[in-house]
């Protein structure tokens, strides 16, 4: 059969924000992918250059629709890092409130979105019903359904009343009773088992070496979560499993979604009953004094990256937005060969991508005088050991005492 | 002469027809939302939807054979129509009956799924290609089971006649029962023609944006629209027609209410199967027809023949 290549994208029905995938086919059978990015810039690192912390903090809420208080919350612990800010504990529990709010309402999202993408529209409507729940408690607490402005330098900027906390736990019940239900429809309805399992597989070995991160990275057995390796705000606090599981495929990575889901319930409940009392921010200074740090967040999406360098003035002088999806994407590629186009819409959403938050834009500078150089994978490797030697970072003693970490 | 203008235009023609073909999509749309605790369209929906199509522009893409692309919606809603006259609606005759009706409208019945493929073809485009194909590869794949399906009753009743078996089995009511298997796999397959999930895949949206009717547009579309309408009332209606033959002595009032429920049985059983499954793919329909449904039929043929042989030794 002849080879054809269809566009998916950058604007079509799967794809709820521009990006371009082009497949290639030998009739359903994916032979090969190619996809770009840069669709959706918006020069947000840049403009962070131009702002005061606190007006950068509000721009970095808006990279994401879903994860806003990831994104905001990781930038001001690096913030805070900087300035040696000791944030107060009650803020650090409201903050991680938030996160897990935001996470189950992620997860619900990305559920119904799914459903949808497999010709499961019942289930988009059931888990989007179902997620008003927390789009409520989300909107009772902060005023807004999403970019809920919690964030400030130094804390958070509402305090809640008991009656307000044990309002959220009356809607956690309702949606922890609802979760199990989608845990049975996940593992008990036919036709969507069918559509989900061997779909889209990346094993283990791949998902380490392609660097996936989060539920995508999880549902292939690699057990990292932030939150519990590297814990921030209030997680050192609060018990909680970590869901992995060994499907490595679409199907695997829904178990381990739901599974969080039920995870989120249980550290709410810790949260309301842990909460410690005191105020809510500590006065943080105008000019933040220079330094850097890079600060890491476990995101619905898995691990998001924020580096902020500060000069000693008001304004940010770099801020580095690695949101999670940039590590996903790599793998999409690995995932959909040889498997059918009809399952290109549910692979590319089963890492749950989120392209206006990771699209960037790159411009290669310098080098040598050629206009259009094309660098081979190992003379750019050379190049870029060489960048870093000059700067007195030495990789290949670095990469020795990774393999003693590793042997250990 | 006025009368068969009036049997082909009013009654039980184009006009009775597209009105049913609404109310039916109006019924399917309605349930599927309370069944996904929606509240659902309101109940001229379907009726504005073709108005607002039929008043839009045409657009042919240029690679597109003009001449094909516009005759297909026609050739679908044609034939469509022609087959419900062969259908009694109530009583056992229909306004056409000869020996061997059956295996006509079973025909007729496939000719809009085959102007579907050609629609999808002569449109040249990438997503319409691939629908056209998927159309094609899921037509072999319900086409037998639904055929076989259809036939056993037939094969029971001793005659190829829609008119002739409705009286066999009107007088003989619990053979009817007989063909539940056949019921329910000629239900499955009708849900493969009428290309609704789990079978939607030759238009699946997330995957290949419209599919076949990806470059229609308008009137075309429109007509495309009411045919696939048209084609659930014909279907239900063979369905109740061959497997539901009850109550056939009420005359035309209650016959007609009691044709109209059977409809609507069959109707909300369609919905409801689209309402708790997920798309298939094209390869794991296709088996499941071949493994599950096409034996399941021939099942159903094997009883009717030993019933057969039991009441004609």
């Amino acid at each position: 059969m002849a080879k054809v290549t269809i566009p998916i994208g950058p604007q079509h029905p799967a794809l709820k924000e521009p990006e371009s995938f082009s497949i290639t086919l030998s009739g359903e059978r994916i032979v090969e992918m190619d996809m770009r990015l840069g669709y959706n810039h918006r020069g947000v690192e840049k403009a962070c250059e131009e702002r005061s912390y606190i007006q950068a903090m509000y721009l970095l809420e808006r990279v994401c629709g879903i994860c806003s208080h990831s994104h905001s919350t990781c930038f001001i612990q690096a913030v805070e890092e900087i300035a040696g800010l000791q944030t107060p504990p009650r803020a650090q529990y409201i903050r991680t409130l938030f996160a897990e709010l935001e996470r189950i309402h992620s997860h619900l999202l990305w559920l119904g979105v799914a459903g949808h993408e497999i010709g499961f529209d019942t289930l988009l409507m059931y888990s989007w019903r179902d997620r008003e729940v927390v789009m409520d408690i989300l909107a009772s607490l902060s005023g807004n359904r999403v970019n809920y402005g919690m964030n400030t330098i130094g804390g958070v900027r509402r305090d809640f009343t008991k009656e307000q906390l044990a309002e959220v736990l009356k809607g956690v019940d309702i949606l922890e009773e609802r979760t199990k239900y989608y845990i049975e429809v996940a593992t008990e309805e036919p036709t969507l088992i069918n559509r989900l399992s061997g779909v889209g597989s990346l094993s283990h070995k791949d998902a380490v070496r392609l660097g996936t991160v989060g539920p995508t990275g999880r549902a292939s057995n690699v057990d990292r979560d932030v939150r519990r390796d590297d814990p921030y705000a209030a997680y050192k606090d609060l018990s909680f499993k970590v869901i992995t599981d060994t499907h490595n495929d679409v199907y695997g990575r829904t178990l381990v979604r739901v599974g969080e889901l039920m995870e989120s319930y249980k550290m709410i409940r810790q949260i309301v009953a842990q909460i410690p009392d005191g105020p809510v921010t500590v006065k943080a200074p105008r000019k933040i004094p220079a330094g850097e740090a890079v600060s890491r967040y476990e995101a619905p999406r898995g691990e998001d990256i924020h580096y902020v360098k500060a000069n000693g003035t008001d304004k940010p002088e770099r801020v580095k937005v690695r949101a999670p999806t940039l590590a996903n994407l790599p793998s999409v590629s690995t995932m959909l060969k040889d498997n059918n186009l009809a399952d290109v819409p549910i692979t590319i959403a089963a890492i749950d991508p989120c392209f206006s938050c990771t699209d960037r834009m790159i411009r290669v500078k310098g080098g040598s005088k050629k206009k259009n150089e094309v660098l081979s994978w190992e003379s750019l490797r050379l190049f870029s050991i060489g960048w870093y030697l000059e700067r007195g970072i030495d990789f290949g003693s670095l990469n020795k005492t990774m393999k003693k970490l590793d042997r250990k | 002469m006025a009368w068969p203008l009036f049997f082909i235009l009013v009654f039980p023609g184009l006009i009775f027809l597209s009105l049913a073909g609404w109310a039916v999509e109006y019924i399917d749309r309605i349930l599927y939302a309370r069944l996904q605790n929606r509240k659902g369209p309101p109940w001229f929906q379907p009726f504005a939807d073709f108005v607002k199509l039929v008043s839009k522009e045409d657009l042919i893409p240029t690679d597109a054979n003009p001449t094909m692309f516009k005759l297909m919606p026609v050739l679908a809603l044609t034939a469509v129509l022609t087959a419900f006259f062969h259908i009694p609606m109530w009583g056992s005759t229909p306004l056409i009956s000869f020996e061997g009706s059956v295996i006509v409208v079973v025909y007729l019945l496939t000719l809009p799924t085959l102007a579907f493929f050609l629609a999808g073809w002569y449109s040249t485009s990438l997503y319409s290609t691939i629908g056209a194909v998927r159309t094609l590869t899921q037509l072999f794949a319900y086409e037998v089971p639904l055929l076989l399906a259809v036939l056993a009753p037939a094969l029971l009743a001793h005659t190829w006649s829609l008119a002739k078996m409705a009286e066999f089995y009107n007088q003989n009511p619990l053979f009817a029962l007989t063909n539940s298997v056949g019921f329910l796999v000629a239900l499955v397959a009708l849900q493969g023609k009428l290309e609704r999930v789990p079978f939607d895949i030759p238009e699946a949206e997330t995957e290949i944006v419209g599919g076949t009717f990806t470059e229609y547009s308008g009137r075309l579309l429109g007509m495309f629209r009411l045919a696939i309408d048209m084609e659930a009332v014909v279907g239900a209606s063979l369905l109740a027609a061959v497997f539901l033959p009850f109550g056939l002595d009420l005359g035309p009032a209650w016959g007609f209410v009691l044709y109209a429920v059977k409809v609507l049985v069959i109707v909300f059983l369609l919905a409801l199967l689209r309402t708790v499954t997920a798309r298939l793919r094209i390869e794991q329909m296709v088996e499941f027809c071949w493994k599950f449904l096409a034996p399941a039929a021939l099942f159903q043929i094997l009883l009717s023949l030993v019933l057969n042989w039991i009441i004609r030794p």
